[in-house]
């Protein structure tokens, strides 16, 4: 007799089931039950019929895929693979796709509409407007009564109250609603004043949402002449009117969000703007400092002040050198007069009276004696020798 | 001198839109930084006013919301009385 661990029994399961290919590869059709979300996003269920029952599990990436909300009662279709979950001795469906079957014929509908008009370019990218940074006045197209309108003034009112709002207010489910919705909207584009509108509607199941798959509402969104946001259900929840949308936004609050500025960016903008003018200004002071002191400088050095510096030390150096001049030529003037002293005195006749010549004169006239004929004898005469004078008497004539 | 006029005109008649767009334009033409130092004087004071504007604008901003309604097939509007406090 052969023991099995519990552990290798659980393998040998889990082989056998996840290796059949029919197993691998379910459609499921049965009723919604036990439905949860994990906080990580996983959808966890069952589908029962009146004879049993099958726990399913959906993890997140498949669970965005899903555009409508699965909730208790609903008949579905389930795709997936079987497989084991050992730590609980357990099998499960792992889903990746779910459709409503009740609404099956809904789900075609809106898959063919969905095609259609994507094939016409209305999802296009590049025909969606860009909404206004500052948009003035808000018209919004939803109930009055709704919790999602709360929602959305509430999110204005803190974030940009200076935009004013207008409302067109209609059903948002129900069989009247579409034509409602699309009169509302006709009635907030014809309004000039409108810079952006809002479609908004807070979150409901598939048939609650049913009027924002509309091929009219579609339709005339498109036809809006103003940019429009949707804003419809939950984060999960993909209606026509959000793939026609200029905006989609995940929830009405979102849609808020995205239409308006937030006020406290903007007050930092201005604060930020403030204090690049402050800098801006005292750069341009210092600029201005800078440029005086450069014009006092070169005022300085324009000043007379300078000149007239200048010119004093001209007259200085002027009157030095003149100095110098007149002192050569005295010393000039006294070589030449030396010169000039020393010939005279060559020429001098007391320089003949040192050789040992002497000058006779008469005495009484003074009259210098020449010739012999001059003097009788008895004549009292004056001789001038070199270093005096003396009297003489003529003796006897020639 | 057009910008030293414009500096003296008042801004409170001015939108937060032009408001800012003004304030924007304004701090541009300071970092500029060739005007003649009474004009940039005069703009920082004007940018300081549009700054004020800007922010008294956002202090004293309540939100209107008004109702379209269709009477005798003509569009008019009217306040919105539903619970908006809550």
């Amino acid at each position: 007799m052969k023991t099995w661990t519990v552990g290798a029994l659980t393998r040998l399961i889990q082989e056998l089931l996840e290796s059949d290919p029919q197993l691998g590869d379910v459609w499921l059709s049965g009723e919604l039950s036990n439905v949860s979300r994990s906080s990580a996003g996983h959808l966890y269920f069952t589908l029962k019929d009146t004879t049993a029952a099958i726990r399913c599990v959906m993890w997140r990436t498949s669970v965005e895929k899903v555009t409508w909300a699965p909730t208790q009662g609903t008949a579905a279709l389930a795709h997936g693979r079987i497989s084991v979950y050992p730590a609980q001795g357990n099998y499960q469906l792992v889903v990746d796709q779910l459709r409503p079957a009740g609404l099956g014929d809904l789900y075609t509908r809106f898959e063919q509409l969905r095609e259609q008009l994507k094939a016409e370019g209305l999802f296009d990218d590049a025909r969606k407007r860009q909404l206004p940074e500052f948009p003035r006045v808000l018209g919004i197209v939803t109930s009055p009564q709704a919790a999602a309108l709360r929602d959305v003034l509430n999110v204005i009112r803190r974030r940009y109250p200076l935009v004013r709002i207008r409302l067109a207010p209609t059903l948002v489910q129900g069989a009247t609603a579409p034509p409602q919705i699309v009169a509302a909207l006709q009635a907030i584009d014809s309004d000039d004043e409108v810079d952006v509108i809002l479609v908004v509607r807070g979150g409901g199941s598939l048939e609650e949402l049913w009027a924002f798959n509309d091929e009219q509402v579609a339709r005339a969104i498109v036809a809006c002449r103003h940019p429009v946001v949707v804003g419809v259900g939950h984060e999960t929840d993909f209606t026509i009117a959000d793939f026609v949308a200029d905006v989609r936004a995940p929830t009405p609050s979102a849609a808020a969000e995205l239409a308006v500025p937030d006020q406290a960016e903007l007050r930092q903008g201005v604060k930020l703007r403030v204090r690049q003018m402050e800098q801006a200004l005292y750069r341009r002071l210092s600029l201005a400092r800078q440029t005086t002191e450069h014009q006092l400088h070169a005022l300085l050095r324009l000043s007379p002040q300078a000149r007239i510096d200048a010119r004093r030390q001209q007259v200085d150096e002027l009157s030095q050198r003149a100095g110098r001049c007149l002192e050569h030529a005295l010393m000039l003037h006294r070589s030449q007069l030396a010169g000039l002293q020393a010939r005279l005195e060559a020429l001098s006749p007391l320089a003949v009276l040192e050789r040992g010549y002497a000058i006779v004169k008469q005495q009484g006239t003074g009259v210098i004696v020449r010739q012999v004929e001059q003097v009788d004898p008895g004549d009292r005469l004056s001789i001038r020798v070199q270093d005096g004078e003396f009297g003489a008497t003529v003796r006897s004539g020639s | 001198m057009k910008d030293l006029q414009d500096a003296a005109a008042t801004t409170n008649s001015l939108s937060f839109e032009d408001a800012l767009t003004e304030l924007e334009a304004t701090v541009r033409q300071l970092e500029e930084g060739n005007l003649p130092l009474t004009e940039a004087i005069a703009l920082y004071e004007r940018g300081t006013k549009l700054a004020q504007q800007c922010n008294a604008l956002l202090d004293g901003a309540q939100l209107q919301i008004e109702q379209l309604t269709l009477v005798n097939g003509q569009q008019q509007r009217g306040f919105f009385f539903a619970d908006e406090q809550s």
